[in-house]
């Protein structure tokens, strides 16, 4: 029998999913107190190379309120063509054209290796796929060009077919007309009012002729054309697109000494979304925010224009002293709510060295499923590389981009239907999803039974068609009162940390930092407590099994996180971490968690090592990954050798090859990596360290005088507490009997 | 003046009675109420009067010529020896009173002697006011007047009435020569006894239609003759001859109808003045000097007052007190005309800087220093000339006194010696203390389906390409292009840029400027992205079938970009239909013919509320002139569209169901004018005045914040204000009285500048002077004015009635208190007012006056608006139109064919006349008009083979054609609007057009003939008198 470790791998490279508990425990009491709730992280687009797309439309249970999709988990009467839906029990007809099946001629999606199995399905004509560039002027000379330069790049990544616009703003808002001949022509906008979707339609001209949008009936894409102005396919207006950007200006009007310029991002969004609202409702579409700076005026403001008041702090939102910080984050979750009806999805690519109120706007990527990127500038490759990456491709040479994706989760038992709205998914894209057990304790489901979940993801593929998705699970449920070892073997400690920290940061969005803390710590404890096997008040005695082993290890990390902690970052860098971890896969976000360190040296091969203090040695080269940062950190001696140049003499090549171990390691998780990391290349003392230094357990500090002068790594300046510290507290309260 | 034409009311049938009366008439003495003084004579001049009636012209002329003579002599003796001696009343009114600059000589001249030289003088000098006003009217009038007036007392004998010109209804027709020749003849009979003596006594005085037969007397005469025109000629020579025979005639003649050749005649007295004053240097030093008509050719040679070019006035001579105002409801107005343009051989306006501190002004009435300044103290301090403060003289600015008292640099210093002038305006007159930028121009061209359809989108952008060079040359500087239907499209035209840029703007409702940089550029630098605009404009919308325009929104998107530009400018903006779209300023149609000579009626005129108000002050504190360019097929509410550019300073044309082949020409002709017209910008006018009267009322296109200051976004050549005064207090014979309009402006190469123009004037207790120096083209300006603000708020028929009532009451009072005493039936007018009612029922039967259905409610809301801002000159001829004859001209002159009146009678089949109105103008062919003119003028054989709807002549190498087509493209450089030339053949359906310009004969769709009207006016005298 395979490992759970195993199960839990080939489940996940098979369907995409990994559940908190692979044993489910029987009724809702028994579930709250597992502290850990039923859960899953879920990755509706995994890539499967080896799935081919079934041409034929799903069968569905035919009882209304259910529609579940025949799976492999259905029992099939191959003689009178009859399958019972698993969910709800109906009794289905196959449909005509299964006439033919039997035992051995079955549909791929009643074979178990189907578990998750893709539709294609012909809905009508294909809809072209839409890019809206939103573009900010305020930007320097320099920005401007590598935006520019970029934005031109991007149009021969789009395919033919797609349909682009444009939409710059600065002071005001200019949507671009891109089928004209002759004088390039822009609709202007003030950038200080804020105006309906049905008058910005109306201004643009569209409301005469827009007979579509009724039923969310997507346009045949010729009629789209002529249409609306404002969006062409690529191959059309490739020219004129790339001279326009190339006559792009930087925003004309004067900015005062003392002055931020006036950056209209609210209405430049609520033009975009109204646009694409009036044109292409319910077809996938993106819209691509690149933005300099902050909102400075009319509605979605995040700072005046002032420049000596400063944009919000961490510091001014506690004290609640953000003045615009509700108002524009309700402006800009009202927007992204309308987009994500229609199934647009926005994406913020926020370069400048001070904030630009990601804080306000991030809800125009979490509820669209867009993506954030932020950096410094431009002119960086960070942006650059990244931005192409949008634009990659799978295996079959199509977009790893998806849209308009509906996620539909039907649960055995329950019988309820919940639906997501994901506008845009990407292959990594997962989603948590938490399971409540709606048993009642005193009506247990039967003991061997099992539980199912389908998980119907419906999307427009980037090639312009409708695909469904289905997977379909099942668990056995388990009586937590006498199978508690079950469960508590059944645990799968990655996913569950991933999960409760999610949960974790969902509630540092609304709650005091400290508060997130505690619940985390309390939970924790109780974990602790519930599967943990200890003496009462010797907290020498306590031990966990080794599926928890090192999920408290996972949580101490999170809790140093910026995930949970603002300290040292910015509003807008909490959201950009946030918002990437709730998005990113399992591994991904454990990396996010908790950082993976390497360690190069002449003793051996490249080793992964202790996120610890412990880890910092002279003659040790470092590379740790955060996701967000790639760091490599040259030891003491390693960098005095470097400085020397021992690595140009001949006779130290192998200097020169620990050298290049890293930096080539790097490169390969650069490449893979959206979006792209900071990549910080650093040494001991050097001011970059410090990105290394705040992400290791401070197993020796400054106050850990016992450790102090030995040549076992490097004391870190911190007050934190120590793993070393947070474990021992962990298993005294956990033995407490106080508690 | 003192020329009394009495008209019997009756007058038809009174003629030939009248004769008789004159000479009765001349006996009695009329006068001597007023003229007391004089003693005697006047007695006897009042008799005339009563039966004189009769065949007007003739017994009329007879009658004055004589007493004029008699006049005359007196009178000469008098200016000779104390001018203020005079009668009284003649003192008054002009010279006596105005000692200072009068000066004698002026009078003197006068005087017996030299006549010639008073030729123009004249008029002034002696009987001063009487000259100026015209004595034609009836000649008999002369006579009479004499009597009335006869003042003289030295002479003893008789004298005119100066001021007034009393017409047989007949009589003075001065048209044809012979007959006056005769009425002169009759006069002197009449005179002759009491005058005899002199010769011309009375007719000398009394510039009485006598004009023509005073001359034979006193020298000065003659020129009053040469305002009858040639009648005067005739009958001076005559004059003796004449007499004798004059009464016979007139005695003959008697008819029953009333010759209209025998009421006053506008071409007559035009000729007259011209002949009298044209060509002349009219030196401006005299106090209360009235100018010649605004129709006469002169020169004006600055010497202390402004030129009658920048300000006329109604009376060059005040009441004293408000209550004579009252009494003779002459109302006191001036015209000003701050940007005039003046001809080629007069000096334009000197530019005096007073440095840093600026231009020196009173510190109390703030009045600008000008030559009514008073220095003394030995030249340390100066008394203010309208206040009477006393103000130090700043140290830069002290000049020692020469013994006159007057300073020593008095005649290097523009602002000491001379009327006009202007100063350099420091920061202190600048918005924000910032010096302007130059003014910009926008050209907003609606680009609906209808413009387009027209080919009025193509046609206005080829000539923009040549229009932009001739614009002046600074505002090539600032030039912006906005084309719109319901939305607006503004253009980058940046010279970097290869090809222009459109930016859109649909948020009609908050109006902004998409673009800063790019937007207004050098036409210059640019030229290259602007011609490559103006050539893509016509295609890109080459398709639209957008019908629905915008309206408010395109004015304040241009007044934005002033804004942001922080300029003042211009707006052309040519616009074809009803802003129906929704935007605000909305429109929708009201209009109804069912108002039309209701209550309600003044609602079609009142522009709609709300928008457009607040725009306009909008665009007026921005200095945003808006010229309008409205191309309708129907109507478009002009009442509310042509709101704002009637209170900025902007023009409205109209060209309705325009076509480029007929309308383009004339349309372009008038672009052409308005962007080459010298103006200023961001305007504000202020008029001051010293102590006892001041201004109270102000017409013109402006817009008031409070009640002194004129705002005005901009003002060009041909914007006239018109300014209301009322008695403050008593006013004082020997001080006289002043005003001081002061313009601050930016130049059109964006300095700030003050224009001052200053008019001193006479102030009399006597109404007789008042009558002497009322100008009536100025009086007509103002009652256009007022009854055009009127019909706003009241039913044109109460109007109607002020107009009548107040025309009636005027002449009433001269009658009652001027004119010697007379027989009620005889109409007796004032001399300078003597064409007045011809005027007034012309202003009556104007569009916006008449409650026609007929007419188009946009057509009369225009017209009212035009004249608003009408300078004297356009009033005159909107309401007096040239009707020149073409058929016999000397072609190979230069002149122009002497007008002929505005009656169908005047017209001949044979005939080929030209008629224009400023607005207007027709060729009008009769139906036997030889074939060989038609042939040299249209190049067709015939009047038959004539197409329809030509709008321009044929240019034919002859010297008729030639010559015609230099006598229209004459007139068209000359008005301020160019006119569509329109060619009517008499019968055809067009000619209906053409007639309702005929203002002497019967209103078209109702309003009374001039001679019907007259005798209304007289039944009305009639009725105030008893």
């Amino acid at each position: 029998m395979a490992t759970y470790q195993e199960f839990i791998q080939q489940n996940e490279d098979r369907d995409g999913v990994r559940f908190s508990w692979n044993f489910w425990p029987s009724s809702r009491l028994e579930a709250t107190r597992l502290v850990v709730p039923v859960s899953c992280l879920f990755t509706p687009l995994k890539e499967r190379p080896d799935l081919p797309p079934v041409q034929y439309e799903p069968v569905l249970c035919s009882r209304a309120n259910c529609k579940a999709v025949l799976n492999p988990l259905c029992q099939v009467d191959f003689r009178a063509k009859i399958w019972a839906c698993n969910f709800c029990f109906q009794r289905n007809p196959f449909p005509p054209s299964y006439a033919g099946i039997s035992e051995v001629n079955q549909p791929a999606e009643l074979m178990p290796q189907f578990s998750t199995i893709e539709y294609i399905v012909q809905h009508g004509p294909p809809t072209p796929l839409i890019f809206l560039y939103v573009v900010d002027t305020c930007l320097e000379e320099e920005d401007l060009q590598a935006l520019k330069e970029s934005l031109q790049m991007s149009l021969s990544l789009l395919p033919p077919n797609a349909l682009v616009g444009l939409i710059t703003f600065g002071r005001m808002v200019q949507v671009h007309e891109l089928s004209c001949e002759g004088i390039a022509k822009s609709y202007v906008f003030r950038g200080t009012k804020d105006l309906s979707s049905k008058q910005i339609q109306e201004m643009l001209g569209l409301t005469n002729s827009a007979p579509l949008g009724q039923q969310g009936r997507p346009l045949v894409p010729q009629d789209a054309a002529a249409f609306c102005r404002f969006l062409q396919p690529v191959h059309r207006v490739d020219m004129n697109l790339t001279d326009l950007l190339g006559e792009l200006q930087r925003d004309p009007w004067p900015v005062p000494q003392g002055k931020r310029p006036l950056r209209s991002t609210g209405v430049a969004l609520s033009v975009a979304v109204g646009l694409l609202e009036g044109s292409f409702p319910n077809t996938g579409a993106r819209v691509m925010l690149f933005i300099g700076g902050p909102p400075t005026q009319g509605p979605g403001m995040v700072v005046g224009d002032e420049l000596k008041t400063p944009i919000r702090s961490w510091h001014d939102i506690q004290k609640d002293n953000a003045r615009h910080l509700k108002k524009a984050t309700k402006y800009y979750e009202a927007l992204a709510n309308r987009s994500a009806v229609n199934g647009h999805s926005i994406d913020i690519y926020a370069c400048a060295l001070d904030q630009s109120g990601l804080l306000e706007m991030k809800c125009l990527s979490t509820l669209t499923g867009g993506h954030i990127v932020m950096g410094d500038s431009f002119n960086t490759s960070l942006f650059k590389q990244t931005f192409q990456r949008v634009f990659s491709k799978d295996y079959n040479g199509d977009f790893r981009m998806a849209f308009g994706g509906v996620l539909e989760v039907k649960e055995m038992g329950v019988g309820g239907t919940n639906q997501w709205k994901v506008c845009s998914l990407t292959p990594s894209t997962t989603l948590g999803i938490y399971f409540e057990v709606v048993n009642q304790h005193n009506a247990p489901i039967p003991q061997g039974g099992r539980g199912a979940v389908q998980f119907v993801t419906q999307y427009q593929h980037s090639n312009t068609q409708r695909r469904i998705r289905v997977t379909t699970i099942a668990r056995n449920w388990a009586d937590a009162q006498t199978q508690i070892q079950h469960i508590e073997s059944s645990f799968d400690q990655e996913a569950a940390a991933v999960l409760m920290a999610r949960l974790g940061v969902f509630r540092a969005e609304s709650e005091e930092g400290p508060d997130v803390l505690r619940w985390l710590d309390r939970q924790l404890i109780r974990l602790c407590q519930k599967f943990g096997q200890f003496n009462k008040d010797d907290p020498a005695s306590f031990r966990l099994s080794e599926s928890l082993s090192l999920y408290p290890q996972f949580m101490f990390h999170l809790r140093r996180s910026p995930f949970l902690q603002v300290f040292n970052n910015s509003p807008d860098e909490s959201s950009y971490y946030r918002h990437h971890f709730v998005r990113q896969d399992l591994t991904q976000s454990l990396i996010m968690i908790q950082p993976i360190l390497y360690s190069y040296s002449f003793h051996g091969p490249p080793e992964p090592v202790l996120l610890d203090s412990s880890s910092i040695l002279p003659d040790r080269i470092l590379l740790m990954d955060t996701f967000f940062q790639l760091v490599i950190y040259h030891g003491e001696t390693i960098s005095q050798w470097r400085k020397a140049g021992y690595q140009k003499m001949a006779e130290y090549e192998n200097f020169k090859q620990l050298l290049q171990a890293p930096l080539d390691d790097a490169q390969e998780l650069l490449h893979a990596r959206f979006p792209m990391p900071r990549y910080i290349d650093t040494e001991h003392g050097g001011s970059q360290a410090r990105f290394l230094l705040s992400k290791v357990n401070p197993s020796q500090t400054h106050n850990s005088l016992y450790t102090w002068g030995q040549e076992t790594g490097s004391p870190i300046l911190t007050d934190d507490v120590s793993l070393q510290v947070f474990m021992d507290h962990l298993k005294k309260l956990a033995v407490s009997s106080s508690t | 003046m003192s020329q009394q034409g009495y008209v019997a009311a009756p007058p038809y049938s009174q003629a030939q009675p009248g004769m008789g009366g004159y000479q009765g008439g001349f006996g009695t003495g009329p006068a001597q109420p007023l003229y007391g003084h004089y003693g005697g004579p006047p007695q006897a001049f009042t008799t005339p009067p009563a039966g004189m009636l009769k065949s007007p012209a003739s017994s009329a002329a007879g009658m004055p010529p004589p007493p004029v003579s008699s006049q005359y002599s007196p009178n000469v003796q008098q200016n000779g020896a104390h001018p203020q001696r005079y009668p009284s009343p003649p003192a008054v009114y002009g010279q006596p009173t105005q000692s200072p600059y009068n000066s004698m000589a002026s009078r003197g001249p006068p005087p017996s002697q030299q006549l010639t030289n008073e030729m123009s003088a004249l008029n002034l000098g002696n009987y001063g006011p009487g000259p100026m006003q015209s004595p034609p009217p009836p000649i008999s009038s002369v006579a009479h007047q004499p009597f009335q007036t006869p003042p003289p007392p030295a002479m003893g004998q008789p004298q005119m009435l100066p001021g007034s010109q009393s017409l047989n209804m007949s009589p003075q027709m001065s048209s044809s020569q012979s007959p006056q020749a005769s009425m002169s003849m009759t006069s002197p009979q009449m005179p002759g006894p009491p005058m005899a003596g002199v010769g011309r006594p009375f007719p000398g005085p009394p510039p009485p239609g006598p004009g023509g037969f005073q001359q034979p007397g006193p020298p000065g005469y003659p020129q009053q003759a040469g305002q009858f025109g040639g009648h005067m000629a005739g009958p001076q020579p005559g004059m003796p001859g004449a007499f004798p025979g004059a009464p016979g005639s007139l005695a003959g003649p008697p008819q029953k109808k009333l010759d209209p050749d025998s009421i006053p005649s506008i071409t007559q007295v035009i000729e007259d003045d011209q002949a009298k004053q044209g060509g002349q240097v009219l030196t401006t030093n005299i106090r209360g000097q009235v100018p010649p008509l605004v129709t006469t050719d002169f020169t004006v040679q600055d010497q202390g007052n402004a030129s009658p070019r920048f300000i006329r006035c109604t009376t060059y001579c005040l009441p004293c007190t408000a209550d004579l105002g009252k009494q003779c409801q002459v109302p006191l107005a001036s015209i000003i005309k701050p940007f005039a343009s003046l001809p080629k051989n007069e000096t334009p306006l000197y530019v005096v800087s007073h440095g840093d501190t600026g231009p020196i002004r009173c510190n109390r009435c703030k009045a600008y220093m000008c030559p009514y300044m008073r220095f003394i103290d030995g030249g340390r301090r100066y008394q203010c000339g309208f206040c009477s403060c006393v103000n130090e003289v700043p140290v830069f600015y002290f000049q020692h006194l020469d013994h006159m008292g007057r300073r020593v640099d008095l005649y290097e210093r523009p602002e000491l010696s001379l009327g006009s002038y202007e100063f350099v305006a420091t920061l202190d007159y600048c918005k924000n203390n910032k010096p302007p930028n130059p003014p910009a121009y926008i050209f907003m061209i609606d680009v609906s389906y209808n413009n387009i359809k027209s080919g009025l989108v193509k046609l206005i952008c080829e000539e923009l390409k040549t229009l932009l060079e001739k614009l002046p040359r600074y505002t090539q500087e600032d030039v912006g292009f906005v084309t719109y239907n319901k939305v607006l499209h503004f253009y980058n035209v940046k010279s970097a840029l290869a090809q222009p840029q459109m930016m859109v703007v649909s948020d009609t409702a908050e109006m902004f400027v998409p673009l800063l940089d790019g937007f207004l550029v050098n036409y210059q630098d640019s030229r290259a992205v602007i011609y490559n605009l103006l050539d893509q404009i016509p295609d890109m919308f080459a398709d639209t079938n957008e019908s629905e325009t915008i309206f408010a929104p395109v004015i304040q998107a241009g007044v934005e970009a002033f804004k942001a530009a922080e300029c003042s400018g211009k707006l052309f903006i040519f616009h074809s239909s009803m802003p129906t779209a929704e935007a605000p300023g909305k429109l929708k149609n009201r209009d109804d013919k069912k108002l039309v000579n209701t209550e309600k009626e003044k609602i079609l005129f009142q522009p709609q509320k709300g928008v457009y108000e607040q725009l306009s002050k909008d665009c007026v504190a921005q200095g945003c002139c808006v010229d309008l360019f409205l191309f309708p097929s129907q109507y478009v509410d002009l009442a509310t569209m042509a709101d704002v550019p009637s209170h900025t300073g902007g023009s409205i044309y109209k060209y309705s169901n325009f076509q480029v082949e007929t309308d383009g020409e004339h349309f372009l002709r008038d672009l052409r004018k308005d962007v080459q017209k010298s103006i200023g910008f961001d305007a504000v006018m202020r008029v001051r005045t010293s102590t006892g009267f001041r201004a109270t009322d102000f017409f013109g296109a402006i817009h008031m914040n409070n009640t002194t200051d004129i705002e005005m976004a901009a003002v060009d050549c041909d914007k006239a204000v018109t300014v209301e005064f009322k008695h403050d207090d008593t006013l004082n014979e020997e001080n006289g009285a002043f005003l001081q309009c002061a313009l601050l402006y930016t130049t059109i190469n964006g300095q700030r500048r003050l224009r001052i123009h200053n008019l001193s004037l006479n102030c009399s207790s006597q109404l007789l002077e008042l009558y002497k120096s009322c100008e009536t083209d100025s009086l007509i300006n103002f009652f256009a004015k007022s009854a055009y603000r009127a019909i706003l708020n009241q039913p044109l028929k109460n109007v109607r009635e002020i107009l009548v009532n107040q025309t009636a009451h005027m002449l009433a009072c001269y009658r009652k208190n001027c004119a010697s005493p007379s027989a009620a039936s005889q109409l007796i007018l004032p001399d300078a007012m003597k064409v007045f009612p011809v005027y007034m029922n012309s202003l009556m039967k104007t569009a916006p006056m008449l409650g026609s259905t007929e007419l188009s409610t946009d057509d009369r809301a225009h017209q009212r608006l035009s004249v608003m801002a009408m300078g004297v000159e356009d009033t005159q001829l909107l309401l007096y139109p040239r009707l020149l004859p073409l058929h016999n001209m000397d072609v190979s002159s230069d002149i122009l064919p002497a007008p002929v009146r505005c009656s169908e009678e005047r017209l001949t089949d044979c005939g080929m006349f030209l008629l224009e109105n400023g607005h207007s103008m027709f060729l009008w062919l009769g139906q036997a008009i030889p074939p060989d003119l038609i042939q040299s003028i249209f190049n067709v054989p015939s009047l038959a083979h004539l197409q329809g709807d030509m709008c321009a002549l044929p240019e034919l190498d002859n010297v008729l054609s030639k010559k015609v087509r230099s006598i229209i493209s004459g007139l068209l450089d000359k008005r301020p609007n160019s006119m569509k030339l329109q060619i009517v053949r008499q019968k055809d359906k067009p000619e209906m057009l053409f007639r309702q310009f005929l203002v002497e004969d019967k209103g078209l769709y109702s309003g009374a003939s001039y001679m019907d009207f007259l005798c209304y006016v007289h039944r009305e005298i009639r009725q105030l008198l008893t």
